[in-house]
């Protein structure tokens, strides 16, 4: 296994609309990355580029494929139809998705559909299905989003004691500090 | 269980209809035409007390439950065909449209032309219920959102596990809906079929005998009948189907 991501010379569009151009980065694979760029510079392609939802039109990325990622995406993508427990077991169990629940302070709320929850209790049982899930890498999309302060710092202190690498996109420089030391890496 | 302020409603509107239709059947006078709420009435009790009645009704059943569930099943299966292929979908849709827009009596008179008039009514059964829960179902099959899919492939999740967790929950609610509304169709095509295919041991056969021998009470007993039986299938099904829901 490679410990290091490779992104060489990757290129990808959509429509004719060049999103990342001749992009290359090394990303560690051990602490924080956190990939930043303005808005529409490509990171959230990058993101599904690494995470083998995209192919790339030119270029080449070495050091994902076998491993386990644990995803947080932009949006929630929780089953409307499922609990919070449910949610946050699918690709684990209940017993991890209820001890990551509870570790964000959802403890109370197992049982709950997604329509019932806040917005900010939604994103963290986003976050405790990554967590349970025990990926090789966790890879997380403005994971904040929605989150108070104090969640948001909970969040990230149950995602640093997963001792897992974290790949994290993020535009908010109080966010990144949340992870203390990082890596960054910056698209422009 | 229903309230007793329910069972009043219901009892007091079935009060009305019937006072409404007695009412008419003075006003026209004639039993020929329309017989009285009580003649028809007590015919459908001697009816109900004649064992072949019961016999004609279950074989009726029979028939067009066959058909009903032959054609959800069908009608799932091309939905999961069409959904998934381009091809497949360009292909099938002009049939469903055919099927979909030809008059039913068209296909009854097919169909006795190619097949025993035990089969009829099974088959046209098939026919109405097929386009309805195909569409449905695909449309809703298509209508999941390809994030979630997305999300239950990197969560490691089989594509088994993505059907029952993901496009079962996500299509039922279309899918049973349309297997309430094709279930009324397949019913009174069902029992259409009979009335011209004339199976001897049916409810359509004696639908149509009491009009040949111009007996209304009989008639309109029979189709009483048929109206009960269908309010009974589309109860049961409604039930079972909220159960389903609840379980899923």
């Amino acid at each position: 296994m490679h410990d290091m991501i490779s992104v060489k010379n990757v290129s990808k569009s959509f429509g004719g609309h060049a999103v990342l151009l001749d992009f290359s980065a090394e990303i560690p694979l051990c602490g924080v990355t956190v990939l930043r760029g303005a808005s529409g510079a490509g990171k959230t392609t990058l993101f599904r580029l690494l995470l083998g939802l995209e192919q790339p039109d030119a270029g080449e990325i070495i050091g994902v494929s076998g491993r386990k990622p644990a995803v947080v995406f932009q949006e929630d993508r929780l089953l409307p139809w499922a609990s919070a427990l449910e949610n946050a077991a699918l690709g684990s169990d209940e017993a991890r998705a209820t001890a990551a629940l509870t570790q964000l302070g959802l403890g109370e709320s197992l049982c709950l559909l997604p329509r019932e929850l806040s917005g900010g209790m939604k994103r963290r049982v986003a976050i405790a299905r990554a967590l349970a899930y025990q990926g090789d890498i966790l890879f997380l999309d403005e994971p904040f989003t929605g989150l108070d302060e104090e969640n948001k710092r909970i969040a990230a202190d149950a995602m640093l004691a997963a001792h897992i690498p974290v790949l994290v996109i993020t535009h908010d420089d109080a966010e990144a500090a949340l992870f203390g030391d990082y890596c960054e890496i910056v698209i422009d | 269980m229903p309230s007793k302020r329910k069972i009043l409603q219901t009892a007091l509107i079935a009060l009305i209809y019937l006072a409404i239709w007695e009412a008419v059947s003075l006003l026209v006078g004639k039993e020929l035409l329309l017989p009285s709420p009580l003649s028809t009435l007590s015919r459908l009790a001697v009816l109900l007390t004649q064992g072949e009645t019961w016999f004609y009704a279950g074989l009726t059943l029979l028939r067009i439950m066959t058909g009903y569930a032959v054609g959800v099943l069908l009608g799932v299966l091309l939905a999961v065909l069409t959904a998934r292929s381009a091809f497949a979908e360009a292909l099938l849709s002009p049939l469903r449209a055919i099927v979909k827009a030809s008059p039913v009596t068209s296909f009854i008179l097919l169909a006795l032309l190619w097949l025993s008039s035990d089969m009829v009514p099974l088959v046209i059964s098939v026919l109405m219920v097929v386009p309805m829960v195909w569409t449905a179902t695909a449309e809703a099959i298509l209508q999941t959102d390809p994030r979630l899919v997305e999300m239950g492939r990197l969560y490691g999740l089989t594509r088994w596990q993505i059907v029952k967790k993901v496009f079962v929950p996500s299509v039922l609610p279309q899918f049973l809906a349309a297997c309430t509304t094709s279930l009324g169709f397949a019913w009174k095509s069902g029992v259409a079929a009979e009335i011209i295919a004339l199976p001897k041991q049916s409810i359509g056969y004696m639908l149509y005998q009491s009009k040949l021998r111009i007996e209304t009470p009989d008639l309109f007993a029979w189709t009483l009948l048929i109206v009960a039986l269908s309010m009974l299938l589309e109860w049961l099904l409604v039930r079972g189907m909220r159960r389903i829901r609840h379980d899923a």
